[in-house]
């Protein structure tokens, strides 16, 4: 049993289903990636997963529990946390307490937690008293990782984190979330950029018009001649 | 010597009573902002709820001076103030429950929140009407001078002297506090950030795990206790009429915009904007012009801009000016 | 469409129902500012109904309409034009001398003076307005204050004044729409509310205008006096054929059947328009807009403008319908004009009629001034009977009774409260 199995989901918003049979699983300690064309609905896939999306079919279970029917709010008390593509981080308030609202649901002391992003994102440190939305956008997109790392998640969600930020960015940003899926908390994220993301994949999930094309580890994936034509650029 | 009289004569005339009048616009405008920064819609319920809030202080000053207890030489409304705030923010959680949280549950659109505040507007002042009646009432007592023109003009032997009204004192003072307190409970609060988050990225505030209904809860807590506060030193300050609490909104609007959407700074800095200016558009500056002039030549007119029955038209004309050149605001708002 | 129709009749039985309980004076009374309230209603349905637009200055249009009624219809001040004729008109040509000056100078200087200069311009501009405007208002204003010291009007008929009431509040909302339109949503309610303000307080203290709170009375009438009837042979010999005890009575009532033809006459015309304009790929397109307003704009439809154009004929047909309703009252006074009552009012008239559809906002103008008149007898029953317990002379009782009056404000909240929650579409919904 996987520690986050979401199968056979099915469903949209209202109107037709966007999502068909659609499976993905991550485990501990590693990361999944979701990659695909656009419009395949690999952003409403991880809505779904984090409960912000009605499925008509099609089961959760996150470590062990069935969530499907539980809210956004109480999973992120479960122990899952997520970065949305847009919207992220909180403009006006600082870096600090960006983070510190990342904490808000958190009753013991979260200082061990901010060390360990700052670890992570030193230049976070540097500008903690600085409105977010006074930041590049590749430091913005740090924050934003980082507020939801505060939730001290046991797996986290990542909805296309390189959008719009630079390949050298986009790099650092990747090593980053390989250093954190060592300290054993899962990742899922879906990207854009797919071939980087499946190079630092553990596992990969191919979605077009909803459903499963390819699932496999990222290597098999990359080294896949039809993945590579179709969904790698050659 | 001249000058320093032209200066007690600006002081007296303008500075004074400008900065006691943008203290109750900032409060007014405070509340406001806050309910546009954390619900997203203009209320204009807000007048009325400054009326009810400053009815309620008066119903227990009256009391209260019936019984004979007063803290003078503060005017006693003063000590009825806490009861009038209860009042307020009784009447405004009341008014979410019943009215507001169906909507905001809905994510419904500015423009039906807008609509039905116009509706807790009316059953307002059809209250506030039926309770204390349309008429005018006076309700301050205790000392009325802090120092009269009179006292100083003997203390400085100067030509002209500064009146300072007590109320103009308490205003300040009283909004000073409020406002120090608020923004530390903004600032250093797990609640306050909760709400200042929520203003921000509501979705993102959610998935943090803040409690929407609560954050809105604490917004119409606050708000109510600086309407009332706001409402009640108005009152003081000239005197309690029902129907002047429609005509205040559109000042209260305009340091809103003014100061930007949803911004509490910015709704303090739009409220003396707009009481400053309001304040010396319309006031006859000759006296002083005799004052600074090297001769004794003084100008024919009043060197008044504008009479002192547009006076609210200084704000909407700020408001157009600011709508012109910087939707935003003083400090950036927001745009929807 | 049988819902409407049944609407309709249940409301005219209930004015039916007055004539014969109260008396027909009182009824024709209510029927015709229920029809100058459902052309306002109409006005507020192409905004908000159509296009999704939130005005709450619906008072200022209503009073400009008001004003030029007086400015058409009255008599020249021929003493007052001799005053300060002159001077006005010169300060008039100041006013447009500095309007001129400031376009052209914002043209020719460097962008960064552009501010600087235009400021300068507008302090300049207003001493040269001032030096001929402020000694002329005070010799106008000294001429016979008692009965005139204003200039008067054209001496036209005071039928011109409805649609020329809809043209000047027309320009009114052409100036404001083109500041705030465009702008987010509430900006546009902000400032209409501001420009009614001011429009209430220039004909309030711009006495060498409207006379100010000294009101002008006595406005020339577009149907018979009640005294010229009562004295007439003909009407005399009509009433005795109808059998009415009471000529005046009946003189009364005549002359508010002249006025309801007259106003039905044109609440038809407006109505005409709105459904032939609602109906037509302008009225469809402006119905896009609203759903959807970021699609709209997408396809590279002209949302501002649109805006502007709906909002335009909105306000000019509140300004119409307030020309009317100075006409039938006779007069012209300032102080009457309280926002509760001239705008919010409109607003639960359209509301409760059904946002979007005419019928339902003509309807909604309907039931909601009946409502509004209907409910001081109502809250003075109401609060006799709940006072009914206590003392005739406790104070509670004669306080509660003195307030009755205000229960109305309290049932128009009620209603449009319970439109918003249970029934948002009103009673006849959009089609």
């Amino acid at each position: 049993m996987s520690f986050l199995a979401a199968r056979s989901m099915t469903g949209g918003y209202g109107g037709a289903d966007i999502l068909k049979d659609c499976t993905i699983t991550v485990d501990k300690g590693e990361i999944a990636v979701v990659v695909g064309p656009n419009g395949a609905g690999k952003s409403t896939a991880i809505k779904a997963i984090f409960g912000m999306l009605n499925l008509r079919e099609g089961s959760i279970e996150f470590d062990g529990r069935d969530i499907t029917a539980m809210a956004p709010q109480d999973r992120v008390r479960q122990g899952m946390a997520l970065v949305p593509q847009n919207r992220n981080v909180f403009p006006s308030m600082s870096v600090e307490e960006n983070l510190e609202m990342g904490a808000f649901i958190r009753n013991d002391d979260f200082n061990e937690t901010m060390e360990l992003v700052f670890h992570l994102f030193p230049v976070l440190r540097e500008k903690r008293a600085q409105p977010a939305g006074e930041l590049s956008g590749g430091q913005r997109q740090q924050v934003a990782v980082g507020r939801a790392l505060m939730t001290a998640p046991q797996l986290l969600i990542l909805d296309e984190p390189t959008a719009g930020v630079s390949p050298i960015v986009m790099d650092e940003l990747f090593d980053r979330i390989v250093e954190i899926a060592r300290t054993g908390i899962a990742i899922l994220m879906v990207e854009q950029n797919a071939r980087q993301a499946l190079e630092i994949a553990d596992h990969g999930f191919v979605l077009v018009q909803g459903g499963n094309r390819f699932t496999d580890t990222g290597e098999a994936l990359l080294a896949n001649a039809e993945v590579r034509r179709s969904f790698l650029g050659g | 010597m001249d000058i320093v009289n032209a200066l007690a004569l600006f002081a007296n005339f303008v500075a004074v009573p400008a900065t006691a009048y943008g203290a109750q616009l900032a409060l007014g405008a405070l509340g406001v902002t806050l309910i546009f920064g954390i619900l997203r819609f203009a209320n204009f319920s807000h007048g009325e709820l400054m009326s009810f809030g400053a009815m309620a202080t008066i119903l227990v000053t009256w009391t209260l001076q019936d019984l004979g207890i007063g803290i003078a030489p503060f005017p006693t409304a003063l000590l009825a103030l806490p009861v009038g705030i209860l009042a307020s923010i009784a009447v405004s959680l009341a008014t979410n429950r019943m009215v507001f949280r169906f909507y905001q549950r809905r994510r419904a659109n500015p423009i039906v929140f807008a609509i039905v505040s116009v509706g807790v507007m009316f059953v307002m002042a059809g209250l506030i009407r039926i309770i204390i009646g349309p008429d005018d009432q006076s309700f301050a007592d205790g000392e009325r001078f802090l120092i009269t023109a009179f006292e100083f003009q003997k203390a400085t032997g100067l030509k002209e002297g500064i009146a300072i009204k007590q109320t103009q004192v308490i205003t300040v003072v009283v909004a000073l506090v409020v406002v120090a307190a608020l923004f530390w409970f903004l600032r250093k609060t797990r609640a306050g950030k909760a709400m200042r988050a929520f203003s921000d990225e509501e979705d993102l505030a959610l998935l943090s795990g803040v409690n929407p209904d609560r954050v809105v809860q604490i917004a119409w807590i606050i708000t109510a206790t600086l309407a009332c506060i706001a409402g009640t030193l108005y009152g003081l300050d000239k005197t309690y009429k029902p129907f002047i609490f429609l005509q205040i909104l559109l000042p209260i609007f305009a340091a809103t915009i003014v100061g930007g959407i949803g911004q509490p700074v910015g709704a303090i800095l739009g409220g003396f904007v707009i009481a400053y200016s309001e304040v010396m558009v319309t006031y006859a500056f000759k006296k002083v012009i005799t004052y600074l002039s090297p001769t004794d030549w003084a100008p024919e007119g009043l060197v008044q801009l504008l009479s002192t029955d547009y006076k609210f038209a200084v704000s909407f004309i700020i408001l157009v000016a600011v709508l012109l050149i910087r939707p935003t605001g003083i400090i950036r708002g927001k745009v929807i | 469409m049988n819902r409407t129709v049944a609407l309709y009749v249940l409301m005219a039985l209930l004015l039916v129902g007055v004539g014969f309980y109260q008396s027909w004076n009182v009824a024709f009374g209510i029927f015709n500012l229920c029809l100058i309230s459902a052309i306002m209603a109409l006005g507020v349905n192409m905004q908000w109904g159509y296009a999704g637009l939130f005005n709450v200055g619906i008072m200022g249009f209503t009073a400009l309409g008001g004003l030029t009624a007086v400015l058409v219809s009255m008599p020249p001040v021929g003493a007052a034009w001799a005053a300060g004729g002159s001077d006005i008109a010169l300060s008039a040509l100041s006013i447009a001398g500095t309007v001129a000056a400031i376009l052209v100078a914002r043209r020719l200087v460097l962008p960064v003076l552009r501010l600087p200069v235009t400021l300068a311009l507008i302090v300049i501009g207003y001493f040269v307005i001032s030096a001929f405007f402020v000694p002329a208002t005070e010799r106008i204003e000294a001429v016979d204050p008692a009965q005139t010291g204003y200039l008067g009007g054209l001496g036209l008929p005071i039928v011109l004044s409805w649609p020329l009431g809809g043209l000047v509040a027309a320009g009114a909302a052409w100036f404001i729409g083109k500041v705030a339109l465009g702008l987010r949503a509430d900006y546009l309610a902000i400032a209409t509310l501001g420009i009614s303000e001011i429009i209430i307080a220039v004909i309030k203290y711009e006495e060498w205008l409207s006379r100010g709170v000294k009101n002008v009375t006595g406005l020339p009438r577009p149907v018979p006096y009640e005294v010229a009837l009562v004295e007439s042979e003909w009407f005399v010999g009509l009433a005795d054929w109808l059998g009415a005890p009471d000529v005046a009575d009946i003189a009364s009532l005549f002359v508010k059947l002249c006025y309801a033809v007259l106003f039905l006459a044109v609440l038809a015309v407006v109505m005409w328009f709105a459904e032939r304009a609602l109906r037509s790929p302008w009225g469809r397109m402006m119905r896009a807009i609203r759903d959807n307003r970021d699609a709209a704009e997408a396809m590279g439809k002209d949302v501002t403008g649109r805006h502007l154009q709906v909002f335009i004929l909105g306000c000019a047909t509140c300004g119409i319908a307030g020309a009317m309703l100075t006409t039938l009252d006779g007069q012209l006074t300032p102080t009457s004009y309280i926002p509760l009552r001239f705008t919010f009012l409109v607003w639960v008239m359209v509301i409760l009629g059904g946002s979007g559809n005419n019928w339902g906002a003509v309807l909604g103008g309907f039931v909601i001034w009946f409502l509004w008149v209907e409910a001081e007898p109502l809250g003075n029953w109401f609060m006799r009977t709940v006072t009914l317990p206590l003392a005739e002379d406790s104070s509670l009782a004669q306080h509660l009774v003195a307030g009755a009056a205000y229960t109305r404000y309290l049932l128009m909240g009620a209603i449009l409260l319970l439109v918003m929650r249970f029934a948002p579409r009103g009673l006849i919904p959009e089609r």
